[in-house]
């Protein structure tokens, strides 16, 4: 099987060689490694040149732009190249860290006219850790190679003479309508909706014919293209009643690709081609499908609030060396400041300059601290006989955490909610006098309408976000909903809306803490903080300073 | 110079094809958004629809595509100052752009080799009257979002920074694309979008098919296939610019009208300006199709363009808000 992956990720690279302007590039899953070391080995073989670029990249390294330095000393403009206008192989490391913004750029010059090739080395080691689906989705191959020993791992790719030989054969090759039907009908069997992948799968399939010295597509480079394309893409099983295909088939027919001629005339049925790429699916293939979602989920709740260093707007931080790069402000004053002691020493140097002498290294940036208040939101079960106790608790860890407020710019809100409804009874505030004021009375008792209570959270934690402040929830509740969204009994109805209203809430990305406060924490409380994609604190007999302390450390984490 | 696939040859998508002709008929309509997964061709459609608008005129030497000699900025010293005919402008912004870059800025280069203080136009000054287009709409950094809402609130850019002082037009329609899943737009740039379209991919094999098909020939032999979609290009453009003309000619009864306010206050949308929407978009496409008066049925065709965006989130309703849109068209205009 080792040796197996190792194959494709030759297979898949020479292929790459043969046509990156149509394949676009390859994603490398492995952490670093001597085998992920051989394959980078091999990278030069492309026939466009290597760049090696960061999750950091700044727009003005990719796009260009004004050279400030070489500007200033020649008293005239000067324009450095970006990496989006020299076609390239581009070689991402760490590609599980950048952003979507990056991954939105690095999309923009794949499809640009440019003929760009990215190489992703993704060292996600989570599954839920893994390069931007903008990118690996526009890229042909994917390839594993974290359980490829060093051994396994040998150099064979073809001869740069052989790879050329491809690319001339590459542009007389191509596919037959029928060829084509196939590849679409095994990327929707497979649940893939873009239809970039079918795409991808006939160029693959072309550069593969190419490289084995075929004058036609052959099925076998049809099956080979998309068993190396599709399976990283597959979001469902398709429907088809099939025995279970053995792991070593495509293998083997991996092997003797191209040397066959013999079935090259009837078509392989559909079925030979699904079992051929399900083999290929990891055997986690539906845990891995959960886990993408959920980070999915959690990706879209990035960016708004906290802390952090900005370039544009905030509170002043000291002004700070630096080049100007398109995203931050000069601080002029600053830079004057730095340039003018030295101005008698460099007219000496040059005596016929003009006006001030500026050193690239004198310029200074400006920069800003961003940092946007943090709101928590606590949703309490005021509901039955725990009530009481639970509410006045809570009341204590609101009043603890506002007493804190001022240094840690938070604010609290408290929503309680029982029989058949949520209701607020403290809005957003940091004064603790209004809080003690409006906490005073707090009523208990009643049915349990989670899903009531949910909602008012989440309405206010989008209300919160658009007065830019950074929401985050605290759940004070046993989890055993029995009262529905409109007010309707029944448990069945009650845990289908409280799980409906989790997931919207989880879907806002917004952060929570489920605080089971049963006296016997139990499957429900645990499987709500599962719905929002939050964290779980079994706290039976909580008082204010833990539920304070707890609910900080959650949120903050 | 890049060749962008045809309009004409994008395969289904009828939506938002019908969404592009119409912001291009009547650019009062404020534009499209454009939403949906991956590869589902939302790019392709915004860059074609760059071919399919008409030329203008405007003043050679104006950096803001001014119409007239006396609508340029006092700023640009314009030297050439007769009247030609281009292409409509279709400026991208990019992602990372720069607030500098957006609205213009000091001209460093004439700063530095001239120690003059100029002004250089940005983005805006290039789009005004023509289309902004903004691929990934949704991950705009805030700041240049708020920028953009300003400026197409008012119709002027105004530039004050660095000792510089500097006003001039701005109006332009704004095309946006984007894949949900990265994250929601603000309700407040959300409601500047004139149409909204959801994407999703084909969903016959025959489709999905033609489009593979379609992009393959498109590759390989371009100067061909545009050949071949050239005659199509041409028919919907002279069809953009017969509809521009009928416009003003073309009736809106009273019944439409009630129709409009009635669906409007059926789905709860927010604001006027769905309604306002809605009419203008059911004209333009009652002028595209040579109609003398706007009908029911045009209306029905583009009230999920022009409201489904309007509405306010359900967060329970998983059937998405054009669903939404398209039962509530079927009870009211019964």
């Amino acid at each position: 099987m080792n040796s197996a992956a190792w194959k494709r990720a030759l297979r898949a690279l020479s292929a790459l060689c043969v046509d990156p302007a149509g394949l676009k590039g390859l994603t490398v899953r492995a952490r670093p490694s001597p085998a992920r070391q051989v394959l980078e080995d091999q990278f030069p073989r492309m026939p466009l040149p290597l760049r090696r670029i960061h999750p950091d990249l700044t727009d003005t390294q990719l796009f260009g732009g004004v050279n400030v330095a070489a500007s200033l000393t020649e008293g005239r403009m000067v324009r450095d190249k970006g990496l989006s206008e020299i076609p390239a192989t581009l070689v991402l490391a760490m590609a599980e860290r950048a952003s979507a913004g990056l991954a939105a750029r690095l999309g923009l010059v794949l499809d640009g006219a440019s003929e760009h090739a990215l190489i992703l080395l993704d060292e996600g080691a989570d599954p839920e850790e893994a390069a931007h689906e903008t990118l690996t989705e526009r890229l042909a191959f994917h390839v594993d190679l974290s359980e490829v020993r060093w051994n396994d791992a040998k150099p064979l790719m073809p001869a740069p003479a052989d790879l050329d030989d491809a690319r001339m054969r590459l542009s007389a090759l191509r596919l037959t309508d029928t060829q084509q039907e196939t590849l679409v009908t095994l990327a929707a069997a497979f649940g893939i909706g873009s239809l970039r992948a079918p795409q991808i799968a006939a160029n693959a399939a072309r550069a593969l014919a190419a490289l084995d010295g075929e004058d036609a597509v052959t099925d076998d480079h049809l099956q080979e293209a998309t068993e190396l394309v599709y399976p990283s893409r597959a979001t469902r099983m398709p429907e088809v009643e099939e025995p279970e295909s053995t792991p070593d088939q495509p293998e083997a027919q991996q092997d003797d690709a191209g040397e066959t001629g013999e079935n090259t005339l009837t078509d392989i049925p559909q079925e030979m081609l699904i079992d051929a790429v399900r083999a290929m699916l990891p055997p986690d293939f539906l845990t891995r499908l959960e886990s993408r979602a959920r980070a999915k989920r959690a990706a879209t709740g990035s960016g708004a609030g906290l802390k952090r260093v900005a370039t544009r707007r905030g509170r002043p931080l000291p002004p700070r060396p630096g080049r100007l790069d398109g995203r931050a402000r000069i601080d002029v004053v600053a830079t004057l400041r730095t340039a003018a002691p030295w101005q008698k020493l460099r007219r000496q140097g040059r005596p016929d300059a003009p006006h001030l002498i500026i050193h690239p290294s004198d310029i200074r940036l400006k920069r800003y601290e961003e940092r946007s208040d943090r709101l928590v939101i606590f949703a309490v079960d005021a509901s039955g006989s725990a009530a009481m106790a639970r509410m006045s608790e809570a009341k204590g860890a609101v009043e603890m955490m506002l007493a804190q407020a001022y240094a840690k710019r938070d604010q609290v809100a408290l929503i309680g909610f029982r029989g058949d409804g949520a209701e607020i009874l403290l809005s957003p505030t940091r004064s603790l006098v209004q809080a003690k004021k409006q906490l005073s009375g707090l009523p208990g008792g009643g049915g349990t309408p989670l899903a009531s209570g949910l909602q008012a959270a989440l309405q206010m934690a989008e209300l919160g976000r658009v007065r830019g402040s950074s929401p985050a929830l605290a759940i004070l509740t046993d989890g055993r909903a029995n009262v529905g969204l409109g007010g309707t009994q029944g448990r069945a109805q009650a845990r289908e809306d409280a799980q409906a209203m989790s997931h919207a809430v989880a879907s806002q990305g917004l952060k929570s803490v489920v605080i089971d406060t049963a006296n016997r924490p139990g499957r429900e409380g645990a499987e709500l903080a599962g719905w929002l994609n939050g964290d779980y604190l079994p706290l039976p007999r909580a008082d204010a300073r833990t539920i304070s302390a707890a609910t900080d450390a959650a949120l903050t984490g | 110079m890049t060749v962008h696939f045809p309009f004409s040859a994008i395969v289904g998508q009828d939506d938002m094809k019908t969404a592009m002709i119409l912001t291009a008929i009547d650019p009062s309509l404020g534009g499209v958004l454009v939403f949906g997964d991956r590869g589902t061709g939302k790019s392709t459609a915004v860059r074609a629809l760059a071919a399919l608008l008409p030329p203008m005129e405007m003043v050679a030497g104006c950096p803001v595509n001014s119409a007239k000699v006396k609508d340029c900025p006092d700023w640009a010293d314009v030297q050439d100052k007769s009247i030609v005919e281009r292409p409509t402008p279709v400026v991208d912004l990019p992602l990372g752009v720069t607030e500098d870059r957006v609205t213009g800025a000091l001209d460093i280069e004439r700063a530095l080799t001239q120690g003059e203080k100029a002004f250089e136009p940005g983005l805006l000054a290039k789009a005004n009257r023509g289309y902004l287009y903004i691929d990934e709409v949704n991950l705009l950094e805030d700041h240049i979002v708020d920028l953009l809402l300003d400026v197409a609130q008012s119709g002027v850019n105004a530039v004050e920074r660095e000792g510089l002082s500097i006003r001039h037009a701005a109006r332009f329609v704004l095309v946006g694309s984007g894949n949900p899943e990265e994250g929601e737009l603000r309700p407040q740039l959300l409601d500047r979008f004139g149409l909204s379209v959801e994407v999703r991919s084909p969903d016959t094999v025959a489709e999905r098919v033609e489009v593979i098909r379609r992009r393959d020939a498109f590759e390989h032999d371009t100067s061909r296939f545009m050949r071949k979609w050239n005659g199509q290009n041409t028919r919907i453009r002279k069809g953009i610019i017969a509809a521009r003309e009928a416009l003003t000619s073309t009736k809106t009864p009273d019944d439409v009208l009630e129709d409009c306010a009635r669906l409007s206050l059926a789905l709860g949308a927010d604001g006027l300006r769905g309604e306002l929407t809605l009419l203008k978009s059911a004209r333009a496409l009652a002028a595209f199709e040579g109609a003398s008066s706007v009908t029911r049925s045009h209306l029905r065709r583009v009230a999920p363009l022009a409201l489904s965006h309007r509405l306010r989130r359900d967060p329970l309703d998983e059937a998405g808000s054009s669903t939404r849109v398209d039962r509530t068209v079927a009870e009211t205009l019964a």
